[in-house]
C-alpha cells in the first residue's frame, strides 16, 4: 500500500515537473512513469539498506535507460523524459540541510552535508551518463554497418 | 556567387537551430551533433562547431565563412528542442529543403509555447505537495506546501519577466518561500517548516543544470560544464541565501 502511494505521489509529481518545463503534451504521461520507475528504484533499494549515493545512482540509470527507450519509441530527444524523472532523486533536502547548518553557523555539520549533496549529484548524473554510453554501445552492435555516433565523429574530420 | 549566398543562408539556419536548441536548455553535445548533421546532410562536411552556454562558433571550414551567435537567454523548454529536433530530422532525411527548414526554424523562434501561467503555477503547487508527502512530510501541511510552490514558481516567473535578473528572482523567490512557510507555521497551518519549505523550493532547484554541467564535463566539453556548474551554483546559492535570510530572524 505504502508502494503504491509511493509511486503514484511521484508519477504526479514528476508529470507535473514537465508541465512546468514545457514537455510537449503528449510526452507528459511519460514523463510521469519514467519519474515513478525512477523514484520507486531509489525508494526500494533504500528501504533495503542501500545508502543513498547507490540508490540515487541506479535510479538515474534506470531512469536514463527508460528515457533512452522512449526517446527512441516517440522520437523525441532522451532530455524531454530524463530531466522531470531525476528531479525526485536530486538531494533538495540535503541542501537546504546544507544551508540550514551554514545560517547556524555549524559550519562542519554544513560541510558533510555539502559533500553528501555533491555526491549524490554527481552519482546521479553518473547513473545517466553510464547509461546513455551503455544504450548507445548496445544499439551500435544491434545494428553494425549503419552510420553510428562513433563513425559518425570519426567521418566529420577528414585528414 | 550564388553558392556563397546559400552557404550563407545554411550558416544561418544552422546557427538559429543551435541558438534555439541552447537557449531551451539541451546539451551542449546535442547541439554540436545536430548543427552538423544538418550540415553533412547539405554536403557540407567540413563543418566545425564550438558550443558553449553563452554562444556558437560556426564555420564552414578552411576557406568558407565562420560566424557567431552570442545565447544570452537560457530557460527550459522542451517543447522547443522537440520542434527543432523534428525540424533537423526531416532536413537529414531530404523530407524538406534548407530554405524550407529555414522558415520552419523562424517560426520556431517566434512561437511562445509556453503553457498559460496560471496552469504552470497549479502544477507546481501539486508536485509541491506531493513532494511534500514524499519526503515524509505530514498531510496537514499540504495546504502550505500548495500555496507556497505555486506562489515561489509565479514569483520567479514574473520578477524575471521584469527585471531579466535571473538570481535577483531566485532569491526573492525563496524569500517569498519562506516567508509563506513560516508565517503558516506561526499561525498554525503547518507544522515543519523545513519539509514545507524543502518541497516548495523543488521547482526552483537548478537539477537539470547540474546534471547537464556533469555530462557536459564528461563528455569532454569542459568550457560549457563549468559555465553551467557556475551557474548551477548561483542558481543555488540564490535561493539558499533567500531561505537563509528568512530562517535568521
Amino acid at each position: 500500500m505504502d508502494y503504491l502511494l509511493q509511486a503514484l505521489l511521484s508519477f504526479l509529481a514528476t508529470a507535473c515537473f514537465g508541465v512546468v518545463f514545457n514537455a510537449p503534451t503528449k510526452a507528459i504521461p511519460y514523463c510521469g512513469f519514467v519519474g515513478a520507475v525512477g523514484w520507486m528504484v531509489y525508494y526500494v533499494l533504500f528501504e533495503y539498506g542501500l545508502e543513498e549515493v547507490q540508490a540515487s545512482f541506479l535510479g538515474a540509470f534506470i531512469v536514463a535507460i527508460i528515457a533512452h527507450l522512449f526517446a527512441r519509441r516517440y522520437m523525441m530527444p532522451m532530455i524531454v523524459f530524463s530531466v522531470s524523472g531525476i528531479i525526485p532523486l536530486v538531494p533538495g533536502g540535503i541542501a537546504y540541510n546544507t544551508m540550514r547548518n551554514i545560517v547556524e553557523l555549524d559550519y562542519i555539520t554544513g560541510l558533510q552535508n555539502g559533500m553528501r549533496a555533491f555526491m549524490i549529484s554527481g552519482a546521479i548524473a553518473m547513473g545517466l551518463v553510464f547509461a546513455e554510453v551503455i544504450m548507445q554501445l548496445l544499439f551500435r552492435f544491434m545494428r553494425k554497418g549503419k552510420t553510428s555516433m562513433q563513425s559518425f565523429v570519426k567521418a566529420k574530420r577528414p585528414r | 556567387m550564388i553558392n556563397n549566398e546559400q552557404n550563407e543562408m545554411a550558416i544561418d539556419c544552422f546557427l538559429l537551430a543551435g541558438r534555439i536548441m541552447m537557449e531551451s536548455g539541451a546539451e551542449t553535445y546535442r547541439v554540436e551533433d545536430t548543427m552538423l548533421r544538418m550540415a553533412r546532410s547539405q554536403n557540407l562536411g567540413d563543418a566545425q562547431s564550438y558550443v558553449t552556454p553563452t554562444g556558437i562558433i560556426f564555420s564552414l571550414g578552411k576557406t568558407q565563412p565562420t560566424r557567431i551567435t552570442s545565447i544570452s537567454l537560457r530557460i527550459t523548454d522542451l517543447h522547443r528542442i522537440v520542434l527543432v529536433n523534428n525540424v533537423s530530422r526531416k532536413l537529414t532525411s531530404k523530407m524538406i529543403t534548407l530554405e524550407q527548414a529555414y522558415d520552419e526554424l523562424k517560426q520556431i523562434e517566434k512561437t511562445n509555447y509556453f503553457l498559460p501561467i496560471i496552469i504552470q503555477v497549479l502544477a507546481a503547487s501539486i508536485a509541491s505537495s506531493c513532494f511534500l508527502l514524499l519526503f515524509n512530510g505530514m498531510w496537514t501541511d499540504i495546504p502550505a506546501a500548495f500555496v507556497a510552490g505555486g506562489v515561489g514558481l509565479y514569483v520567479v516567473t514574473i520578477i524575471h519577466e521584469m527585471t531579466r535578473v535571473k538570481f535577483f528572482s531566485e532569491f526573492l523567490a525563496a524569500l517569498v518561500v519562506g516567508t509563506i512557510a513560516y508565517t503558516a507555521v506561526n499561525f498554525g497551518i503547518g507544522t515543519e517548516i523545513d519539509k514545507i519549505i524543502i518541497a516548495s523550493v523543488m521547482p526552483l532547484v537548478p537539477g537539470l543544470l547540474i546534471t547537464n554541467a556533469v555530462r557536459d564535463l564528461m563528455a569532454g566539453h569542459f568550457t560549457a560544464g563549468m559555465a553551467k556548474g557556475a551557474e548551477a551554483f548561483l542558481t543555488a546559492f540564490a535561493i539558499g541565501s533567500g531561505i537563509a535570510l528568512v530562517l535568521s530572524f
